[in-house]
């Protein structure tokens, strides 16, 4: 994963919403032209329309994933389906690379599915008819790959994912996480730069759906996509991403960093979910250093300011002294008083840091 | 509270039909029965829509749109209706392909005539295509059957063909599979394309919906007349009745199908860069396939038992023969006829299933020999049966020459075996049998069918339109009643009486027994499992295959009929029994067993009240595939609708009786349909299902 301030330096953004709104129904064009941008969804309601996605605009960057959380029927998979063109957003504008993706026409489109998307979906979709194999191989021979060639790289997709030996299986012999192995390799299969993945792992069982995000990072640390992701759950959210964003009724609340978003909640809504949130899991030693003072003693322990308290505590807690944090290239940039971990791990809450 | 609220109205519901009931009856007994009087019968006000039927189509065939033709013959321009040039096109091009089909399984020189000229042939003796050596195409079927599944796929097409030569069946049964193979496969596509564009497009599923449910409920004979007038008598007559009769199950299915792909398969085709060709080609209709399948098999079911009743307007083949058997009672010819049929089915419907559920090998060595393995193998068959064949051309005697093709009345027989089965037990039941069948037509069937045409007009309406307006409100008994009205004011209102007398006689036996059986196999999976191969396998026969063993017993009478629409018609029953049963959810068994029911309890108060809705879907397959062989049963003579729409084909203006005809039974099962489903799904609304 890519820091966020390496993100910053980058200027031009993969996938970039300004205002995106999609609203279901019938008169819902001019319904949101008379609305003037102020979309209330009752008011729509009322009119039979059905608002999806309210006002959304954000940008991604390249390497970067973004964690779309909400509950059912907060928009979060219209969203994604706006981006990806699976439905047109009622307004808006979406740029992939820059290019306008509202007002490109099928054949544009299809080339830039064909060539730089991936989608990985929550009931898996797979072809019922077609092997492991076939399933994997089949955006490459859609896209015009010769038998031999598509072949290959689904052979390299297989082993990737893990299910070697398991080529000429068919959907209905596989357990529901090899099934979205399987719909993980079919969706890397064109080496995409972008990586869509819909509630992928929400239908899996607990220990299965540990197992595959443990996967998905791994994957991920090798790949370096650009990632949108979509979860109902907020642990997961808080396990994978670089920015968090959270949807309610179409609307993103607050989209930040797992660590903000848990320090500080935009909203009441928000904060609901992050009350119970154990923070040493999502601090980095980084946000509570204290800058260093002059002459100041240090012990002999240096823990990098990337990582998360919960991994260090006990060391940390059992050091004497002061500790010292370093970046990635060792240098010291501050120091960690106890009293603060300690505050994190048994203090209140609510208490601001 | 709430039960009292449930209980009242259902005992509302008891009421309203006991006072439509009196009303019925109180109708039924004080309508005076007199030619004048406008509530016993309807006049015949729509008798002249079969003549302007025919007016229209001899205006379309002879008159309409007038085109210039060039004529060979007399190498000159003349004037020819459009509609009669394209239909002699397109029975020409069938024909052709028949034709061509058929003479490279039994030989003959119209392909080549069609190249050439009759001179050509006549000049030439060696323009003669010899035909294909029955061995060969033994051997071929097998080699196919083993390439696309295996030994047992193997066995079973190599001895069924096998069958069909050695009983002398070679060469009507090659005419039949030569007219299946060109009628299925072009159903298959018209169907699928239909489908296609019904699931694009919500505007032609719309007007289709209608077409297909009046088409699946028209009898198969009624498509014979105008297949006969628009395109002559003949075997591409026979086969394009074929090709539409079974055209509409493919439609529907091809539908069905399309419908139930999950949209997140679709949006990862499209995710995948697909194209809208790619997507329908390579993700819906594979998708799709389970259904699709289905509809394949149902085609190729269809086409067989068209097969015969083709034969009326000239299609070469078993059906012919088989008709002619029937005709002059030689059941053991029939029964053998029979199996070839069937054994025709069963091997085309798995060989296209295996065909579909092929897969590839993408790992196996791709050099020449093992990639073309079976064509090479198949090369040399066909030499080697050839030379064999060519060399037992020299020890034929009388000109037999068994090793090519066995002549019809050379092969092995058993009709005797049959026939001396037939009269052993005619003479051994005969009184039993003849004791039954004479009291069943005196005691039950001629007061039935009396009660059936002593009921008043007014008081069919008042019943079908009030059960109509019990069920599904105004508007089905509006759609209920349109579709009697329709029958009513045909000249053939007591001809439907009897269809429907003989079609509920039929149906309610039918239901009781299938039930029956459904109920007690659901009670084990192993039963349940036998019955539903049972069922399978005689749903495979075609309809009028059921008519032989009747005949045999029975002779030609009312009951022979409806014992074969009672053993044809049970068969939907027991089915959907099964199913329905059976998907009742296990937890309500489990939570019924734990409330201590015994095993009656449970079926009477959980299982039949959750399975009923689909049991009663059952039924309504029963009514239609009652409906169909009572109409067929006029091939053993009857003298209901079935009987009236035989005589339109002798009939040099039948299309418009056909056609009528044809609607009048299609308007019955169809209100039986629409009261039936309605219903059903109101109660699954209710129960959740």
């Amino acid at each position: 994963m890519v820091s966020v301030t390496q993100m910053e330096s980058k200027t031009s953004p993969v996938i970039k919403c300004e205002s995106v709104y999609k609203i279901f129904g019938l008169n819902a064009k001019k319904m949101l032209q008379t609305a003037n941008g102020k979309v209330d969804a009752e008011v729509f309601q009322k009119a039979g329309c059905v608002v999806g996605v309210n006002n959304a605009s954000f940008e991604l960057f390249e390497g970067e994933m973004l964690v779309i959380m909400g509950l059912s029927g907060s928009g979060k998979s219209t969203l994604l389906r706006c981006i990806s063109r699976l439905t047109n957003a009622t307004s808006g504008k979406i740029s992939i690379n820059g290019n306008d993706l509202l007002s490109m026409g099928n054949k544009e489109l299809i080339e830039l599915r064909r060539n730089k998307m991936g989608m990985v979906f929550q009931s898996f979709a797979l072809l019922p008819h077609k092997t492991v194999l076939e399933n994997i191989a089949f955006p490459l021979q859609i896209k015009g790959s010769s038998t031999k060639e598509s072949v290959a790289r689904a052979m390299e997709m297989v082993s990737l994912v893990g299910l070697s030996g398991r080529e000429n299986y068919f959907p209905r012999e596989l357990s529901g996480g090899q099934q979205q192995r399987v719909g993980i390799a079919r969706s890397l299969a064109v080496k995409p730069d972008i990586w869509f993945l819909d509630e992928p792992f929400s239908a899996l069982d607990p220990l299965i759906r540990k197992e595959m995000q443990d996967e998905f990072l791994r994957l991920q640390g090798v790949l370096n996509k650009t990632i949108l992701f979509v979860t109902h759950d907020f642990d997961e959210a808080l396990r994978l991403a670089d920015r968090i964003a959270i949807m309610k009724d179409g609307i993103i609340e607050q989209l930040d960093t797992p660590a903000n978003i848990v320090l500080k909640p935009a909203t009441e809504y928000v904060r609901k979910f992050t009350q119970d949130v154990p923070r040493e899991k999502v601090l980095k030693i980084e946000s509570i250093m204290d800058p260093i003072k002059d002459n100041q003693k240090l012990g002999d322990l240096r823990v990098s300011k990337e990582s998360l308290i919960e991994e260090v505590a006990e060391s940390v807690l059992s050091q004497a002294a002061t500790i010292g944090v370093v970046d990635a290239s060792g240098k010291i940039v501050g120091c960690l008083d106890h009293l603060k971990v300690i505050k994190v791990l048994f203090g209140d809450k609510n208490l601001k840091i | 509270m709430r039960d009292s609220k449930i209980s009242t109205k259902f005992n509302a519901k008891v009421v309203q039909f006991a006072i439509l009931l009196t009303v019925f009856f109180a109708l039924y007994f004080f309508v005076e029965p007199s030619e004048n009087n406008l509530l016993w019968r309807l006049p015949p006000l729509i008798a002249g829509l079969p003549f302007l039927i025919n007016d229209f189509v001899s205006y379309l065939m002879y008159d309409f749109m007038p085109v210039e033709i060039y004529d060979a013959d007399i190498d000159d321009y003349e004037k020819s209706p459009l509609i009669k040039e394209i239909t002699r096109s397109i029975s020409s091009a069938v024909l052709f392909c028949i034709q061509f089909v058929r003479e490279i399984l039994v030989g003959g020189v119209k392909t080549i005539v069609s190249f050439t000229s009759w001179d050509f042939v006549s000049e030439n003796k060696w323009a003669y295509w010899p035909g294909l050596p029955w061995t060969f195409v033994c051997s071929a079927t097998m080699l196919l059957g083993y390439s696309l599944q295996g030994v047992r796929l193997a066995c079973l097409s190599g001895l069924a063909t096998l069958y069909i030569a050695i009983f002398g069946q070679w060469e009507p049964a090659m005419q039949t599979v030569s007219l299946v193979l060109i009628a299925a496969p072009v159903s298959f596509l018209i169907g699928l394309s239909f489908g296609v564009l019904a699931y694009k497009s919500s505007t032609a599923e719309g007007v289709l919906a209608p077409l297909l449910n009046v088409a699946q409920t028209m009898p198969q004979f009624s498509y014979l007349v105008p297949a006969m007038v628009f395109f002559g008598v003949g075997d591409h007559a026979g086969a394009i009745a074929t090709i539409i009769f079974a055209t509409p199950p493919m439609i529907r299915l091809t539908l069905l199908g399309l419908k139930k792909v999950p949209p997140e398969v679709i949006e990862s085709g499209l995710m995948s860069g697909c194209s809208d060709l790619q997507l329908m080609f390579r993700v819906l209709i594979p998708t799709a396939r389970r259904d699709i399948l289905i509809g394949v098999n149902q085609v190729i079911m269809q086409c067989l038992a068209m097969a015969v009743i083709a034969s009326f307007i000239g299609a070469k083949g078993l059906g012919f023969n088989l008709l002619l058997a029937l005709n002059s009672l030689k059941v053991g010819k029939a029964l053998e006829l029979g199996i070839c049929i069937v054994l025709i089915a069963v091997v085309l419907d798995k060989l296209s299933l295996a065909w579909a559920n092929k897969q590839v090998d993408y790992f196996s060595k791709m050099d020449f020999v093992s990639r073309h393995s079976y064509k090479l193998i198949l090369i040399g068959l066909l030499l080697i049966w050839s030379i064999i064949a060519y060399l037992g051309s020299f020890f034929a005697q009388d000109g037999f020459n068994y090793l090519y093709m066995i002549p019809h009345n050379k092969g092995i027989t058993t009709e005797h075996f049959w026939q001396a089965g037939v009269d052993w037990i005619l003479d051994t039941f005969f009184f039993g049998l003849k004791a039954f069948s004479d009291f069943l037509i005196i005691n039950v069937l001629v007061p039935m069918k009396t009660a059936y045409l002593g009921m008043p007009v007014v008081a069919t309406f008042v019943l079908v339109m009030g059960v109509g307006y019990l069920i599904g409100g105004f508007k089905s008994a509006i759609i209920v009643g349109g579709f009697l009205a329709f029958i009513a004011l045909t000249e053939w209102w007591d001809r439907a009486l009897i269809t429907a007398y003989m079609t509920t006689f039929g149906v309610m036996i039918s239901a009781i027994i299938g039930i029956t059986v459904g109920s007690l196999c659901a009670q084990s999976q192993f039963a349940s499992k036998s019955i539903l191969l049972v069922c399978d396998t005689f749903q495979t026969f075609p309809s009028f295959i059921y008519l032989i063993p009747v005949i045999m017993l029975f002779g030609v009478t009312d009951t022979s009929v409806l014992t074969a629409v009672i053993v044809y018609a049970t068969i939907p029953a027991t089915r959907y029994t099964v199913e329905g049963l059976r998907s009742v959810p296990e937890s309500l068994h489990d939570a019924a067993s734990m409330s201590g029911v015994t095993k009656l309890q449970r079926w009477m108060k959980i299982e039949l009240p959750l399975a009923f809705p689909h049991i009663m879907l059952g039924v309504n397959q029963t009514i239609v595939f009652a409906l169909f062989m009572v109409i067929i049963g006029a091939l053993i003579g009857t003298d209901d609708l079935g009987q009236y729409i035989l005589k339109a084909l002798s009939d040099k203006n039948g299309i418009g009786n056909g056609l009528s005809l044809g609607l009048c039974v299609a308007f019955i099962g169809l209100a039986a349909d629409h009261l039936i489903r309605t219903w059903a799904e109101k109660k699954k609304r209710e129960l959740r299902l």
